[in-house]
């Protein structure tokens, strides 16, 4: 049987030749991702704002009546509700801020959710409701405390596993990489206005787990042959590196990706956001760690005496390299 | 790497057995399920509320009123005290601030006779002191809470809370809550299957503080309706008072508690068949209520719940048999959740919920529907891939995943773990990532081929050299699971746990076991060259 090569072996693209390009166009893409984030800002659900979230499929019709939906619960007085299609073109959710003093009486919001779903069932009885959330101002703000710790902890905490394992050069190349993900990802959630909630961060979280991925193998491979060709130049030996792991970092992303284009275009409606958010960050992960963290190594000035076992060198660059002997 | 003993081969071949055997109930339906004899294992995997419907709410307590509450019964146990004591000790100048009670004893040669009145009053149960006594200007004595006194205070009211929603929740039949602490001050209440919460939140919310006392018939109407008391009465919102003043004033001193009960029951009043609550004191309520009535017969007396007054009878005759009626103006439910409340015993501090999260049956089911489509079409696809382009290693990576499948099941399963709807997508991601490893290993012995080495030498040091950057991969993952672990909330540690069970899997699958696949054909075929 014949197999399948999806990169050919043996190839010799010479990536590095583009960096600086490559790396303007990230430049770009974040500042436009990071000035979309302040002006559109992100939609932040329930969970990072607190409020009401009321779920309903309008069973039996072929779209849920938005505009007449915005105008009947406009006029229980609570405010202008946010609603915004999930899933199907019958599924909506509407989202309310919670009523004045519901902090201390949750009473109220109670009595708010309970006037917008009579008011729907009213205006169409057969509406299903399929659920309702309603988090106070007090646990959105922790949530959302505790969401941005996570994800610097978690930026923070495999960063220094990086640098632990390879050099500290290594660890700022994961890390900027990391931020590059992870801001053209905010950019696009402030480009779709997707809804943000705490799947978005657990999305984001994860994204940091696996786009590193990529980077460490290629990482691995660069520490390989910094030991293996000493006397090659460094953009060289990193084309190199890249391009031996090419097929890895193609195949890998392929059956990542696959799955979760799947679990995009299949997957339940409710975490369409949270599918996407994986879906771009993993495929912006792979290019990252040819483009961004690679070529960090350059720029930091990485070279072949970084790991070199300490008792081959001059003493004088001994107490240097100690963390280098893996 | 040929060398695989038999009992290493038997050993993990049984392992493959087992997990599937242990995932197995997990797909069973629940009446197959109910038929297998006690002692074979079935634990299933249990779905979220955000799968299987249900209600999830926080509860967080008013740690403030606590400390209030506290307060005032130390001020009542202390004015008692020095009445009591021999020869009686006058103070005043009662003052409640910043969780400190204090107070003036005016002949500054009782000081040393109402410090020892004291004493008994700030014992508490272990031998300690739940307040210090501080002596001020000669005469002004504060007492002080001690250090560890409201936390204790605290972590005792929220155990016994969460023991009485436990029996207002059981009260109301077959449902199975998760009652949990979180936290200092917070309690989380999740019932599966429940779709409406309301009658729920109404019921757990509720603190069911039964009081009985003294209406103040001298109060000036004007007064009352302006919120202003008498010295030793205090006005207390009265919503269906018939004078149409949504106010009453009250005697502070004299009440009595309705903790004393053993049982409330709704019924009916026999003259205008009105809903109302029975209810019986034990044996100290019983006459200290018989005395109540006794003393003051002909008076009013204000039914107080949770500070509000729900009705204020006269007292036409003294109430001696220890059981008594609370009328007002109940519909049959209000007055059956009333006597739900009462029976299960009042909430030791008052709570409120900070967030509630509901999902409807039919949500959870389509989510689950679509998830298990997600996840097979994935698996199918990575399936495809690795087969076209490893051909027999593919095959190997593709078996590896399926088991793979099977003991992240198992795993779940075994710990009875809970699988979120975040939880399936966790399951596909891991499904793609799986064969991160194989890809890995693959690609190396592509590699070592094309370098010229031996078939041998290749699977060997395909096998060697990859597993470094395996492990160093995995890692990162393993770090950003635990994190999402330990500041995720509900759903997303479901996502984490899949996430954390798949990784050690799918490094056990994807390494191991097709090492000894490999291995096997390898001894059995002696190739001289691979296709891969």
């Amino acid at each position: 049987m014949k197999l399948l090569k999806l990169v050919p072996d043996n190839t010799n693209i010479g990536f590095l030749k583009w960096r600086n390009i490559a790396f303007g166009i990230s430049i770009l893409l974040m500042v436009a991702s990071i000035a979309l984030v302040a002006t559109r800002g992100l939609n932040f659900g329930v969970d990072f704002i607190g409020g009401q979230m009321i779920r309903t499929t309008f069973v039996g019709e072929q779209s849920a009546p938005v505009e007449a939906l915005r105008e009947s619960i406009g006029e229980l007085g609570y405010g202008d509700p946010t609603i915004q299609r999930f899933g199907a073109e019958n599924q909506v959710s509407i989202r309310m801020k919670l009523p004045d003093g519901a902090d201390k009486k949750p009473e109220l919001a109670n009595e708010m959710a309970e006037k917008i779903i009579a008011k729907v069932k009213e205006d169409h009885p057969k509406a299903r409701i399929d659920g309702v959330d309603s988090v106070s101002g007090k646990v959105s703000s922790e949530l959302f405390d505790k969401g941005l710790f996570a994800l610097i902890a978690a930026a923070l905490g495999v960063a220094m596993y990086v640098w632990f394992r390879f050099e500290w050069q290594f660890g700022v190349g994961a890390i900027w990489a990391l931020v590059h993900d992870i801001t053209l990802t905010f950019g696009l959630f402030a480009l779709t206005q997707m809804e943000f909630d705490l799947n978005t961060i657990a999305a984001l979280l994860t994204i940091i787990g696996y786009s590193l991925n990529d980077t460490i193998v290629i990482y691995d491979r660069i520490r390989e042959n910094l030991m293996k060709y000493r006397k090659m130049a460094m953009p060289a030996l990193l084309d190199l590196s890249v391009n031996e792991t090419l097929s890895r970092t193609v195949m890998t992303s392929l059956t990542i990706l696959t799955p979760l284009v799947v679990l995009v275009l299949f997957g339940p409606d409710v975490i369409f956001g949270f599918s996407v958010a994986m879906a771009f960050g993993i495929f912006v992960g792979s290019y990252s760690s040819i483009y961004q963290s690679a070529p960090f190594l350059i720029w930091f000035g990485v070279s072949s005496d970084s790991f070199v076992p300490a008792e081959k060198v001059a003493d004088s660059k001994a107490e240097r390299l100690n963390e280098g002997t893996v | 790497m040929l060398d695989f003993p038999r009992w290493r081969v038997t050993m993990l071949n049984a392992l493959i057995v087992l997990s599937i055997l242990a995932a197995i109930p997990s797909f069973l339906p629940k009446a197959w399920l109910d038929r297998i004899p006690a002692g074979v294992p079935k634990e299933t995997i249990s779905l979220g509320l955000d799968l299987a419907g249900g209600s999830h709410i926080l509860l967080e307590a008013d740690t403030a009123q606590l400390q209030r509450d506290r307060l005032e019964s130390l001020e009542d146990s202390v004015r008692t005290a020095m009445r009591r004591a021999e020869p009686r000790i006058s103070i005043d100048s009662v003052t409640r601030t910043n969780g400190r009670l204090s107070f003036v004893v005016p002949d500054s040669a009782q000081i040393d006779a109402a410090r020892e009145a004291l004493l008994p009053i700030i014992a508490n149960s272990t031998g300690g002191r739940d307040w210090s006594i501080e002596v001020t200007d000669g005469n002004r004595i504060t007492l002080v809470p001690s250090g560890t006194a409201n936390t204790t205070v605290l972590d005792q009211a929220m155990n016994s809370a969460k023991d009485v929603i436990d029996r207002r929740i059981n009260a109301l039949g077959t449902l199975e809550p998760t009652i949990i602490r979180q936290g200092a001050d917070r309690i989380v209440v999740q019932v599966p299957g429940l779709q409406d919460p309301q009658a729920l939140k109404e019921l757990i919310g509720k603190t069911a503080k039964l009081e009985f006392k003294l209406v103040d018939e001298g109060a000036d109407p004007e007064q009352t309706a302006q919120g202003k008391a008498r010295v030793g009465s205090q006005v207390l919102p009265y919503p269906d008072n018939p004078t149409g003043i949504p106010y009453i004033a009250v005697r502070r001193l004299g009440g009595i508690s309705g903790d004393k009960l053993t049982g409330a029951q709704q019924s009916f009043d026999p003259q205008d068949n009105q809903p109302v609550v029975n209810i019986q004191f034990d044996g100290e309520g019983g006459q200290r209520f018989a005395r109540m009535t006794q003393q003051n017969t002909g008076k009013l007396f204000a039914i107080i719940l949770d500070g509000q007054v729900i009705s204020a009878p006269r007292i036409n005759e003294p109430i001696l048999g220890g059981s008594s009626q609370i009328s007002g103006s109940f519909t049959v439910e209000s007055a059956n959740q009333l006597a739900i409340a009462l029976n299960s015993g009042a909430l030791p501090v008052d709570l409120k919920v900070v967030e509630e999260r509901s999902v409807g049956p039919d949500l959870g089911a389509d989510s689950i529907k679509s998830g298990i489509l997600a996840a097979l079409i994935g698996t199918a696809g990575v399936l495809l891939w690795m087969i076209l382009t490893y051909g027999r290693f593919g095959i190997y990576a593709s078996y590896a995943l399926v088991i793979n499948v099977a003991m992240i099941l198992a795993v779940m399963s075994l710990f009875n773990a809970t699988l979120t709807l975040p939880g399936i997508a966790g399951f596909v991601l891991t499904i793609g990532a799986a064969v991160d490893a194989n890809v890995l290993i693959n690609e190396r012995i592509r590699e070592e081929r094309s370098k010229g080495r031996r078939v041998i030498q290749a699977l060997e040091n395909g096998y060697k050299e990859a597993s470094r950057a395996i492990f160093d991969a995995n890692i990162t993952n393993v770090i950003a699971a635990v994190l999402l672990f330990i500041f995720g909330s509900g759903p997303i540690r479901g996502f984490a746990v899949v996430l954390m069970i798949g990784i050690v899997t799918s490094v056990f699958t994807a390494v191991t076991l097709t090492r000894m696949w490999v291995a096997g054909w390898v001894k059995r075929n002696r190739p001289q060259d691979i296709n891969i």
